[in-house]
């Protein structure tokens, strides 16, 4: 009964509808969130249920959708706002870095901006350019905000109910591409810490971290190493800023290898940071420099190329190899 | 600029004083399409000091008492010697900078005491004038200024938010606000105060459309004080900007900016408006920048002294005095008591910037996140040990 099969996109449905359920404050806002219930239908039946004034059409402006969204925090509300995809979120960056980043530090403490940005992101959906971008780095470059991003249904409903529970500005990064894919939610389970890392598969020979729509990947480059006998750790990190190294650190320890996965490219990327900090806490245990794969230096490319773009399945069984070989 | 391109972009007086409805002005080169048509401005105060008619909005200052206009009075004078009073501490080196409102008490003060305390105000970070009116300590607004915050006190204390620095990001704040009120059921109202300049940001375009399409409470209130740093108004719209208003629908009014009742009627209907559930409204106070943008402007690159002679001609506190002289509703006594008490203002004033601490250094990380952040949590700690390395070394 509280637990369920259902597809990521159903899963941050209902975490939404649960939110608008237990706190009147909650609004959802965005464009096409209402009858259409969002280009993803991931808002799906929730005007129908909670009305206009609480799932609100906006008019198509992302500034204005983030700007007022801060006005309606400053107000005591918990907005839940939705960038209908990645590459739309530039016209709302400067409010979600100048304003909604640092009015609690600017206000010393005295007021709280309890604000979600959802954006949906990344490709591999053959979509037209501006639609497939992975901008976390650019947001997590940023302090005072927060920037999660689920890989499974079971994640995305915990996660979401937790980022709009939070005083501070989440943005939540929303794996386009594993909306469809389903997974058992316990909507009773007692979830973990919101930036807390996890190891979805054990492995002794090298750890394979990722985030959203990278775990997937990552799972099956793990299961097709062990065909070749390679022991593979993969790592999902679930949250960007705070970036869960404890946990790297503990994962790289064990298998003395790290290569990190993401869609976005890989200079300035998370990538870098994470190989960065990790070298630097664990120095004497790696075996082979951190590896790193991701997108190229590059516009993000016309549909017919993102595999080629994209770190697929022999791209990152590629890098797992290279850090053997060290 | 010569007086003759001057008095071009000064609109003409309102119909009650001369007749300008229906005339077009005959757009004179450099002086821009913006004042192209002739608006017109409502007053009730003109800068002799004579009470004019207006049919429209005398009722909303029907009631104002001699006492009242005392207050007003009061308000603009202390808010111009505040004023000066952080010029000169900018100067001496005491504060980093200061954007000084000379020239735009009256748009201030006239609307700032339109507002009721449940009012909300979302300022720029010019609004010295809008703050006094909510009783935030001034010295409060110098905070930032002199660099020990980046705000300094708390926006709920006097529905006074944060000065916004960004050009026009407030204008949004305030409309979701306002959205927020009309939400609650309540029955206040919310006010956007931004500039010329920030008339051509997108978020200012974008404030309006959200703020019609909802309904909400909220008065844009723009002081058009002629100058955006070194640009002026025909930079920034080919038409006089409360006529912006119309095209997302709702009313926009130009109100004399240099006269405080005006100002002060056209806010109060504004906010009824709002109050009433009929929307938001744009006002534009017309009116003068007299001092630089800021104290590391240098206005005499870009514009002449005639024009601000033409304008210093138009005093929103000289022309309140000459009324409050000629009604007899104030005497000798009240202007040196005034006096003193701006002197003891400016006295408190420097007195108290010169005492404000410098922050404690581990402010930098206090308040960036609400529930805290692991990685803020590691810098402190590294931050700690880096200065302790110098108490350690100073031990030896």
């Amino acid at each position: 009964m509280a637990a369920e099969k259902m597809a990521l996109a159903k899963a941050i449905n209902e975490s939404l509808r649960r939110a608008l359920e237990s706190d009147p404050k909650v609004l959802i806002m965005g464009e096409d969130v209402g009858k259409l219930g969002g280009v993803f239908r991931v808002t799906d039946g929730l005007q129908k249920d909670f009305g206009e004034s609480r799932v609100i059409d906006t008019p198509l402006a992302e500034s204005g959708i983030v700007g007022t969204a801060i006005g309606l925090a400053l107000r005591g509300y918990r907005p839940v706002v939705e960038i209908q995809f990645d590459g739309f979120v530039f016209p709302a960056y400067d409010q979600i870095v100048t304003q909604l980043a640092k009015m609690h530090a600017r206000s010393l403490g005295k007021v709280k901006l309890p604000v979600v940005v959802r954006i949906p992101y990344g490709g591999g959906i053959g979509a037209v350019e501006h639609h497939s971008e992975s901008p976390e780095a650019l947001f997590a470059h940023v302090a005072g905000l927060k920037i999660v991003s689920p890989s499974n249904a079971s994640d995305a409903y915990w996660m979401m109910q937790q980022a709009i529970q939070s005083d501070d500005p989440v943005i939540f990064f929303e794996p386009k591409r594993r909306y469809w894919d389903k997974g058992e939610v316990n909507t009773e389970a007692i979830p973990g810490p919101l930036h807390s890392a996890r190891v979805v598969r054990e492995g002794t020979d090298l750890t394979l971290a990722a985030y959203g729509p990278m775990v997937k990947t990552c799972l099956e480059v793990a299961a097709a190493a062990a065909e070749e006998g390679k022991s593979l750790e993969v790592l999902d990190l679930r949250s960007v800023s705070p970036l869960d190294f404890d946990a790297i650190q503990a994962s790289v320890e064990k298998t003395r290898r790290l290569v990190v996965v993401h869609e976005a490219p890989v200079f300035f990327g998370s990538g870098a940071e994470i190989a960065a900090r990790i070298t630097e806490r664990c120095f004497y245990h790696l075996e082979a420099p951190v590896l790193r794969v991701g997108g190229y230096h590059a516009p993000y490319p016309p549909a017919r190329l993102e595999e080629e773009y994209l770190p697929g399945l022999d791209r990152v069984l590629d890098a797992v190899d290279r850090a053997l070989a060290y | 600029m010569t007086v003759e391109s001057t008095a071009a972009r000064t609109p003409r007086r309102s119909a009650s004083t001369k007749s300008t409805a229906g005339k077009r002005t005959t757009a004179k080169k450099g002086t821009g399409a913006a004042q192209g048509t002739d608006p017109q401005l409502v007053q009730l105060l003109t800068p002799e000091g004579k009470r004019v008619k207006n049919a429209e909005y005398d009722t909303y200052v029907a009631g104002i008492t001699p006492e009242e206009l005392r207050g007003l009075y009061r308000d603009m004078v202390l808010t111009r010697r505040f004023d000066a009073e952080a010029t000169s501490l900018q100067r001496q080196g005491e504060l980093g900078l200061w954007a000084s409102l000379l020239g735009q008490e009256a748009a201030q003060i006239g609307s700032g005491r339109a507002l009721r305390d449940d009012d909300y105000v979302f300022p720029t970070y010019r609004e010295h004038g809008v703050a006094w009116c909510r009783g935030v300590d001034p010295t409060n607004l110098l905070g930032m200024f002199r660099g020990v915050n980046n705000g300094g006190w708390d926006p709920n204390g006097n529905n006074f938010h944060l000065y916004t620095i960004v050009i026009g990001s407030q204008t949004l704040h305030a409309t979701g606000y306002a959205m927020g009120v009309a939400k609650d059921g309540a029955d206040s109202a919310v006010i956007a105060y931004f500039g010329d300049g920030a008339s051509s940001q997108g978020d200012v375009a974008e404030s309006f459309t959200f703020s019609a399409v909802y309904n909400a409470p909220v008065v844009f209130f723009c002081q058009n004080n002629q100058w955006a740093i070194s640009e002026p108004t025909e930079k920034q719209t080919r038409v006089p900007l409360y006529q912006r208003a119309q095209g997302y629908g709702f009313p926009g009014v130009r109100v004399d900016g240099n006269d405080v009742l005006a100002c002060l009627a056209v806010t109060k209907w504004a906010l009824e408006r709002a109050r009433a559930g009929e929307g938001p409204t744009l006002v534009e106070a017309y009116t003068y920048r007299m001092g630089a943008h800021t104290t590391s402007d240098d206005p005499t690159r870009y514009r002449g002294d005639e024009e601000r002679l033409a304008w210093e001609a138009k005093d929103p506190i000289l022309r309140l005095r000459r009324y409050l002289e000629a009604s007899n509703h104030a005497d000798e006594g009240f202007f040196a008591e005034l006096e003193a008490e701006s002197e003891a203002l400016g006295r408190r004033v420097r007195e108290a910037v010169r005492a404000m601490p410098d922050p404690d250094h581990f402010a930098i990380f206090e308040n960036v996140y609400a529930d805290g952040h692991a990685l803020v949590d590691e810098e402190r700690a590294q931050f700690a040990a880096y200065q302790a390395s110098f108490a350690d070394a100073e031990g030896v």
